[in-house]
């Protein structure tokens, strides 16, 4: 199934209307998406984990994979609600132990996110989760991580998506869900 | 409110507190049950106690030990919680005992356990807050927020919340850090609990009680799932009570 935005939903746009945009942050020119609003509010919040937990809770997932560090705040309870493992991306040297890493580009220079060897294994089937997608680089790099490790991303889900960035190009023809698009 | 006695602080104990007898039968009875293992298990040493409701409320007045679940040999959750542990060595740096929670994260009933310690404990304490502590404390802070209805509050390095936020500094081994919080996330009178995965020295805890409480808040309780009590982190809280899961020396 191609990703796609639950447009009938009703919950969806009481979630859209607590993100917060913040001007020019972190620079000039960024309409930064804040979703710690979403947070402040429980029914949209568990709105939002439902939305996601709703589509994926047949779909067999054993593994997701969340980006730090707002990744961190939707991916785990969704994994606690379908059954699933939780497994954590990180910037470079937060993980204790074994890692593999995957380098991915900046708008100047490069970063890496790690994950800890033995945490996915081959056969797993998995999710990646964030809280929006831009450039989608960094959900390309945590892709390119779980499938060197032999798991399959059945699906990226974000809670907001910036399409003129066409991040959704960039996700190895894996599909995209998202709630809320901001253009 | 129950009270663990570690057996190590036994002497001290019966110091400050009323004779409490029926505990120490219960503490010799069940000959030691904390292990230290050697430092390449990949296991987390256990200290297992007994607790009793009716010797609790004296010796807790007196002391300010840290409360722990409660742990009966029996109960099934905290063993398999504190076994899912990892313990890597020399992480950061030379000399650290890490206490890795990740491992817990790909066992699903012990994550579920985990939280619903938590969960347990607090859905009918009226908390409004849970106030969870980058980065791991957003793994565990959320779950339990969303089960008992209230509302989840990161609490963040510099210059990664957006907008207008309050900044609390607190000391490091070198130097010195900051915590942030948005303006306007929590209003006075409410009340929170504060998560983090793990509660070393207390720097950290100790500035977000200060933040939480600058702003009228109050702190119902600090939660984490592991404690390393020799670093007697507790001590840091003031006048807030702690509860761990897992005590790790």
């Amino acid at each position: 199934m191609s990703g796609n935005k639950e447009e009938e939903d009703p919950r969806i746009n009481g979630i859209k209307t607590k993100i917060r945009v913040v001007p020019d942050f972190p620079k000039k020119g960024i309409m930064f998406q804040d979703i710690t609003t979403v947070l402040l509010d429980p029914k949209a919040f568990k709105d939002t984990i439902d939305l996601f937990v709703e589509r994926y809770r047949d779909k067999n997932i054993s593994v997701v994979a969340g980006i730090e560090a707002r990744g961190f705040i939707f991916g785990p309870p969704i994994a606690l609600a379908i059954g699933a493992k939780f497994v954590p991306l990180r910037k470079p040297k937060k993980l204790p132990g074994e890692t593999i890493f995957e380098e991915y580009e900046l708008e100047y220079g490069n970063d890496r996110l790690e994950m800890h060897i033995g945490a996915v294994e081959a056969g797993d089937r998995a999710l990646v989760v964030d809280d929006l997608i831009a450039t989608g680089g960094t959900l390309c790099a945590a892709i390119n991580l779980l499938e060197r490790v032999g798991a399959e991303v059945v699906e990226c889900a974000c809670v907001i998506e910036l399409p003129d960035l066409k991040g959704r190009q960039r996700l190895k023809g894996k599909p995209l869900c998202m709630l809320v698009e901001y253009r | 409110m129950q009270t663990i006695i570690s057996p190590l602080l036994v002497s001290h104990r019966l110091s400050l507190a009323p004779p409490v007898p029926r505990l120490l039968n219960n503490y010799h009875h069940r000959a030691p049950t904390s292990i230290r293992l050697s430092s390449h298990r990949s296991t987390n040493s256990l200290r297992l106690f007994s607790s009793t409701v009716a010797a609790a409320a004296a010796a807790a007045a007196a002391s300010r030990d840290s409360e722990m679940a409660t742990e009966d040999v029996q109960d099934p959750r905290i063993a398999k919680i504190a076994s899912s542990i990892r313990v890597i060595p020399d992480f950061p740096k030379p000399g650290i005992m890490f206490q890795d929670i990740t491992t817990l994260l790909l066992d699903t009933e012990a994550f579920k356990d985990t939280i619903a310690l938590f969960v347990e404990r607090y859905k009918d304490k009226d908390i409004s807050v849970v106030a969870g502590v980058e980065a791991r404390g957003f793994i565990f802070g959320p779950p339990i927020a969303l089960a008992i209805g209230a509302k989840f509050v990161p609490m963040r390095k510099p210059k990664k919340l957006p907008g207008k936020v309050i900044s609390e500094e607190y000391s490091l081994e070198y130097g010195t850090d900051k915590i942030e919080m948005h303006v306007g996330a929590v209003e006075p009178g409410e009340r929170a609990i504060i998560i983090d995965d793990l509660i070393a020295t207390g720097g950290t805890l100790a500035a977000a009680i200060r933040l939480l409480e600058r702003v009228g808040v109050k702190i119902v309780e600090c939660a984490c799932v592991i404690e390393l009590p020799e670093l007697k982190g507790k001590d840091k809280l003031g006048e807030t009570p702690l509860f761990v899961l897992v005590s790790s020396a």
